[in-house]
């Protein structure tokens, strides 16, 4: 899925692809062994993933990504969940990805609210599962169709040229008030990272594991695993909905190969 | 197995996957409208490239001098190349002796092979940008128009275009190398009609689009082009058309998508809510319009949004 390799073109001018419509929103009533998207193997992944566990299919849970993704190794996707199911932890994950699991996040003293880019291998669901106080998964998802095979943009330009020197640099943003006021706050953090897949030929695993974001007062804000998939120099958008942290924000974090990502965002 | 044996399997197994009646029906209908003394268009589609259009939807036209024809762009594909050249035959015996390429976009570029590879000119980026970028475009072409692409191949322009007056039998044309559209667009407008051949620098009644776009260097070129005086402007998609409304509606697009992606990566809006958004209603009659306007903030807006972040340094 890295995108090491020799396409190179860019689809100018080149579009899109007929559209699959998105399934219609799920009902929480509805059987969880029929999956919306139309995945057969529903059943069996649900048990994978969530072993006994009982999951519902919950409009509560928004995943929010474009239709159609002409670069499939820069997919952005947003989940949003409903406070009212006091989710403690959300999962997101990709049917058809060769590695499921895409990352999944602890909102403590932030919003069940996560953006980031994702790579995908083809086109398919990406979904969200959040775990409510009783252990229920509540399952949502959208239907992403890519360019298909990573070809239609180039190599060219995307990442960092320096990223060895710059390997867990953070930059990042915090708007206190965002959104015409209907938010708290909300920050924005991009690492350098390569991000590496492990199944491109040659080229190990190579990808951050785990992030954690404190307050000035040390309270917990959001604490993410990070698997694969992430896409390439992750961004990572946080939100808080009542209100804004104490700044600076506290970054901390590790990569699979023991590396440290340490960050103060004072703005 | 080569790509292009590969490709050859691939086709050979999509021709026998289809009725045998459809082998012979790749046929663009391509109509010459002539727009002016010895001047052509074929005028495509304001749609995204389909099967069902087989890529027709960009704007090719020539020019019938005494010395020979004179072809700006090529089209999506071969096959659209050859039914050019047999359209323009049609009309002429005589030779083509010039092809310029306004840009290295593939349907504008992707039916050059079918002409003497010492005839095709384009600036020194798009030829540039086109060695570079060609084998995907081929293959992305494949992908969506099939069979319509089928004997398509990179010919990357080998004469370098300069600004600057040349004749042609007895066609006095100026060449104007710009950017914003691409970094290399060509404008050729001939002197001795008045049409100008803008490529993809105007769209009219179809969105623009900005994988290569440089939106302050777009707006100049075309505050420089509205001043020129021209008696036919000949877009890149669209109709062609007497007066400056293509040429203001496209700055206008350029100036609203602009500002509103500043504005939301600047106001830390997420990628995700920006697509959603609507496209004024100014706009909205547009061809593929909402289509293209997601294309423009996947392109376009990560960049803007990394702009708006700061360095964070360890405690
Ligand atoms: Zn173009």
């Amino acid at each position: 899925m890295r995108a090491r390799h020799h396409c190179s073109g860019l689809a100018a001018g080149l579009a899109v692809i007929a559209m699959l419509s998105t399934a219609a929103a799920a009902d929480p009533a509805a059987d969880p062994a029929v999956d919306p998207m139309g995945s057969a193997a529903w059943a069996d992944r649900t048990r994978a993933l969530f072993g006994d566990a009982r999951v519902v299919f919950d409009p509560r849970v928004e995943v929010l990504a474009p239709k159609s993704a002409e670069d499939p190794l820069q997919v952005p996707v947003a989940v949003r969940v409903d406070p009212a199911i006091g989710a403690d932890r959300v999962f997101v994950f990709a049917d058809y990805n060769p590695i499921v699991p895409v990352l999944s996040f602890e909102p403590r003293g932030a919003a069940p609210y996560l953006a980031f880019r994702v790579k995908l291998q083809q086109s398919g669901p990406v979904r969200a599962a959040a775990r409510d106080a009783a252990g229920t998964w509540h399952v949502g998802h959208t239907w992403v169709v890519t360019g298909g095979g990573g070809c239609t943009l180039p190599a060219l330009g995307r990442g960092e040229k320096d990223w060895e020197t710059r390997l867990n640099e953070v930059s990042a943003r915090v708007w206190v008030d965002a959104l015409g006021g209907t938010t708290a706050a909300r920050a924005r953090i991009r690492i350098v990272h390569p991000m590496d897949t492990g199944l491109a030929p040659g080229i190990p695993a190579f990808h951050l594991r785990e992030l954690r974001l404190v307050d000035a007062a040390g309270a917990d804000a959001m604490r993410i695993e990070v698997h694969e998939p992430v896409a390439e120099n992750p961004v990572f958008t946080v939100e808080w909905a009542h209100a804004a942290p104490p700044l600076p924000l506290v970054l901390t974090g590790v990569d699979n190969n023991g590396n440290r990502v340490d960050a103060a965002i004072v703005r | 197995m080569t790509r292009a044996a590969l490709r050859a399997v691939l086709v050979a197994a999509l021709l026998h996957a289809i009725p045998a009646h459809c082998a012979d029906a790749w046929d663009y209908a391509l109509q010459p409208q002539e727009i002016a003394p010895d001047t052509w268009v074929f005028v495509g589609r304001a749609e995204d490239f389909t099967f069902a259009n087989g890529g027709n939807v960009v704007n090719t036209g020539f020019v019938i001098t005494a010395a020979g024809v004179v072809v700006i762009d090529t089209g999506p594909t071969v096959r659209y190349g050859q039914q050019m050249r047999a359209a323009i035959r049609r009309l002429t015996p005589l030779p083509v002796v010039r092809v310029f390429n306004t840009h290295h976009h593939p349907d504008h570029v992707l039916g050059n092979a079918v002409f003497a590879a010492s005839t095709v000119e384009a600036t020194a980026e798009a030829a540039a940008a086109l060695r570079a970028e060609g084998a995907g475009f081929v293959d992305n072409m494949f992908r969506l128009v099939r069979q319509w692409a089928t004997g398509t191949e990179v010919a990357v322009p080998t004469r370098v275009a300069v600004d600057g007056p040349i004749t042609i039998g007895g066609h006095t044309f100026e060449l104007h190398r710009m950017r914003g559209h691409t970094d290399g667009d060509l404008v050729i407008v001939d002197r001795t009609t008045g049409v100008a051949f803008v490529g993809d620098l105007v769209f009219d009644g179809r969105a623009p689009t900005t994988p290569h776009a440089h939106p302050d260097d777009w707006r100049a070129a075309l505050a420089t082009l509205r001043r020129w005086p021209v008696s036919v402007w000949v877009p890149g998609h669209g109709p062609p058309s007497r007066g400056t409304d293509a040429i203001d509606a496209t700055h206008a697009w350029i100036d609203w998508l602009d500002a509103h992606l500043r504005t939301a990566a600047a106001s830390g809006r997420d990628i995700t809510e920006v697509l959603r958004d609507p496209v004024p209603a100014r706009f909205a009659t547009w061809g593929v319009v909402d289509a293209e306007y997601a294309r423009s903030v996947l392109q376009r807006f990560p960049a803007l949004e990394r702009a708006e972040l700061k360095r964070a340094d360890a405690r």
